[in-house]
């Protein structure tokens, strides 16, 4: 089976080693995630992992299921890239004289639509929001001129479908 | 993580009484039905032993000689009674030598609770003295862990732990308790936890799907069912044998499924698996509908996937959701606990009967008979043979015994051979295949059903990886058999050397001490038999004791287990020699 780009969504309780157990699961197949994101998402004491991983779709579906087991997982789900909303963030420390001596690289801030986070006597900061391929050639762009310092967030991700997740919660306690 | 414990709070204050945490544990698992644990002290359990000393009346703490053996009497006691199963060890070491039972008892779905000291809050995470990341190093081995480092926070996790230990498919928690935990003070009160709202322990039965199968099964010319441990967790024993009676279908039992059918059914056609029966295994894959119950699709039982069952619907019972489709495709799955979606099925099901299928199950038997089966129950060699040993345990106890078995050749002798009339009587380690297992298991077994007879059938290699946990029996005057099958070996490696590595027998052949006057140390009545003429004498003997009784077997040294599904072969490729 083909290897593909999966992103998956995992909606769990705020707890102490839950991520221990979640990359676990992933360490037991030898899978590498390749990006990976946790928040509070929009339901109040329910955290929101994003896990990025290059593998198979059946793979994907054993591990979202295996995810999906663990006590404080509320819901797991997995999906392509069509089925979501997605962002990187990135951060470029850039030394400031460069602005000034090098006139491409305000031709690079523009082009690429991002922002200057901060500017100092030494460097600058620029802030770039987009998919990881804009993300990518901007730093191949920035590289000849020299980067201090690079970083980059993992994945985050909204589905156009709904998720259920209120709806999951109600229903425990309707059941009870 | 909410329970529905919480949100009762809200509504209602009980009584409370000041105590220490530590005697705040003693109640928790009295109030969970406790009445026996096993375990071993050390400096950061202690103030939990010192309560321990104080309830000795209502609550019986079995010292074992090392904490692995605890958590496999834990074990033996939660298969044995369907009952949660409990050890208690000390940090560090103490801790870190239950691995290999949480990870038995995770693979193999036994309920268990385990509870470790923990260093002082203070020192967490500096390297202090048995300190040791248990909840890191126990993650992946349990069902849920946690580490209490608040005093007031122990009743509510305890109630969580035995409620997720025993609810859904079963498994093993982990609590650890941090000294100071222990010592400080609360205002006690218990409720037993009903709920935790990310956690669903069973899936709702789905009527399509039982619509579904019950169309697969009435339509089916060769049905074959496999039933697993799902069944015997689930308490679902009548309604399996209501659907092979209703139905007329040959079934077939997994390694852990043993025991929750009479062996002596004409509808149980045997084992299947690697040293499964023969027409079990050769008939998969030439069934039309394979009816997977409460199993899991290991891959001892299904040899290659590529060629397991391939012309056949499968229909899958399951618990577990994150079973399904995992290693083989169910064309229905059917979640839910066994005993319900079976109830479901059955009044959809038409009485049928499978004969001429049926008959290829004998048929089949019939060729294992001649090839294998003869010989190893009425051997005509000199040699002992692991199998006529097992016969004679089966008429010598009735098929009523528990019987727990170690890993390697005498379990798969043991599981194929042995006799059994009643479900929970087969304990063995399934999925870890955890050498050392059956002595521990078996105390634990003895002791969750003191009027039954406890066998357990050891190799002389398992058996002295647990050789210390005779002291727990000489301490406790355990009335359990052990029966010591000894080739001198360690068998079944040997036996893939022989087969697969042109007989380089690395590391495979023992040296092993007097075994009677090891027992005898331990003021155990020992005996050795080396001539057929005296085994059932001799077993007859064992069976008549009162006391524990130790019997050795000297069996043929190079022996091979057959039939025989080579590792990653298909099931059609079972070898009967």
């Amino acid at each position: 089976m083909e290897k593909q780009w999966f992103t998956i969504s995992v909606y769990s309780e705020n707890n102490v080693g839950l991520l221990n157990r979640i990359s676990g699961i992933f360490l037991k197949r030898h899978i590498n995630i390749e990006s990976l994101n946790v928040s509070k998402s929009e339901i109040e004491n329910v955290s929101k992992f994003t896990i990025v991983v290059n593998t198979n779709e059946d793979w994907t579906k054993n591990i979202v299921r295996q995810i999906e087991k663990q006590i404080e997982v509320i819901k797991a789900f997995y999906h392509n890239d069509d089925d979501i909303i997605y962002q990187e963030s990135a951060l470029f420390k850039i030394a400031s004289h460069l602005l000034f001596d090098e006139r491409q690289i305000q031709n690079i801030i523009k082009e690429s639509n991002s922002q200057i986070v901060t500017v100092s006597r030494d460097f600058f900061v620029l802030a770039k929001t987009g998919r990881r391929h804009e993300i990518d050639e901007m730093h191949d762009e920035l590289e000849p001129f020299g980067i201090m310092q690079f970083v980059r967030s993992g994945r985050l991700a909204v589905t156009k479908a709904k998720m259920p997740i209120t709806t999951i919660l109600n229903d425990f306690y309707q059941d009870k | 993580m909410e329970t529905l414990k919480e949100q009762k709070k809200e509504t209602k204050s009980p009584t409370t009484i000041r105590m220490s945490g530590a005697e705040a544990i003693i109640h928790c698992l009295l109030a969970e039905g406790v009445d026996l644990l096993y375990g071993y002290p050390g400096g950061a359990i202690m103030p939990v032993y010192d309560e321990l000393y104080k309830f000795q009346d209502k609550l019986t703490h079995v010292l074992t000689r090392h904490e692995q053996g605890a958590t496999h009497a834990a074990q033996g006691y939660a298969r044995v009674t369907g009952k949660v199963g409990v050890a208690m060890a000390t940090s560090g070491p103490g801790a870190t030598n239950l691995v290999t039972g949480l990870a038995d008892a995770q693979i193999d779905s036994t309920p268990m609770v385990c509870i470790t000291g923990q260093v002082p809050r203070h020192l967490l995470g500096s390297d202090a003295f048995q300190e040791t990341d248990i909840i890191g190093i126990s993650t992946p081995v349990t069902k849920w862990n946690h580490q209490v480092t608040n005093v007031e926070e122990i009743p509510e996790v305890m109630a969580k732990a035995f409620y997720i230990a025993r609810s859904g498919r079963p498994g093993p928690v982990l609590v650890d308790i941090t000294k100071n935990a222990q010592f400080d003070e609360l205002d006690f009160s218990y409720e037993h936890c009903t709920g935790v709202r990310s956690y669903k322990p069973v899936p709702k039965p789905s009527m399509e799907a039982i619509k579904a199968a019950a169309e697969l099964i009435n339509n089916a010319k060769k049905p074959f069912i496999v039933f697993g441990q799902g069944v015997i967790i689930g308490e679902a024993e009548e309604e399996l044998k209501a659907l092979v009676e209703k139905a007329g279908i040959p079934a077939a039992w997994t390694v852990l499924g043993l025991s929750a059918m009479d062996t002596d059914h004409p509808l149980n056609v045997g084992m299947v698996g690697m040293h499964g029966n023969y027409g079990p295994n050769i008939l998969t894959n030439e069934c039309d509908l394979l009816i997977a119950i409460g199993m899991r699709f290991d891959d001892r039982v299904t040899g290659s996937l590529d060629t397991y069952a391939k012309q056949a619907k499968v229909i899958h019972f399951e618990i577990d959701p994150a079973e399904v489709n995992k290693n083989v495709p169910a064309d229905v799955a059917v979640l839910g606990n066994s005993k319900e979606t079976l109830s479901l099925l059955l009044p959809k099901i038409n009485e049928n009967s499978h004969e001429e299928w049926h008959n290829q199950f004998k048929e089949k038997y019939k060729i294992e008979y001649d090839a294998v089966i003869k010989e190893e129950l009425h051997p005509t060699k000199n040699g002992l043979t692991m199998a006529e040993v097992i016969k004679e345990i089966n008429i010598a106890t009735g098929h009523k015994a528990v019987i727990v078995s170690d890993v390697g050749q005498h379990q798969m002798i043991a599981c194929r051979y042995a006799k059994f009339k009643q479900s929970k009587s087969n304990i063995t380690s399934g999925g870890l295949g955890t050498m050392g297992f059956a002595l521990p298991a078996a105390i634990g077994a003895k002791m969750g059903a003191m009027d039954r007879e406890v066998v357990a059938i050891i190799g002389d290699g398992g058996y002295q990886m647990t050789i210390q946990e005779l002291g727990t029996i000489f301490q406790n005057k355990t009335p359990v058999k052990i029966v010591v099958l000894n080739n001198g070996h360690l068998g079944m490696v040997r036996q893939w050397q022989e087969l697969f590595f042109e007989s380089r027998y690395a590391s495979t052949v023992m040296s092993n001490p007097n075994f009677v006057k090891i027992a005898e140390g331990y003021d155990i009545t020992a005996k050795k038999v080396t001539e057929r003429k005296d085994l059932k004498a001799t077993v007859e003997e064992m069976i008549a004791s009162k006391d524990a009784y130790f019997l050795e077997v000297a069996v043929e040294k190079e022996d091979n287990v057959f039939p025989m599904i080579p590792s990653g072969a298909s099931v059609s490729d079972i070898r009967l020699k």
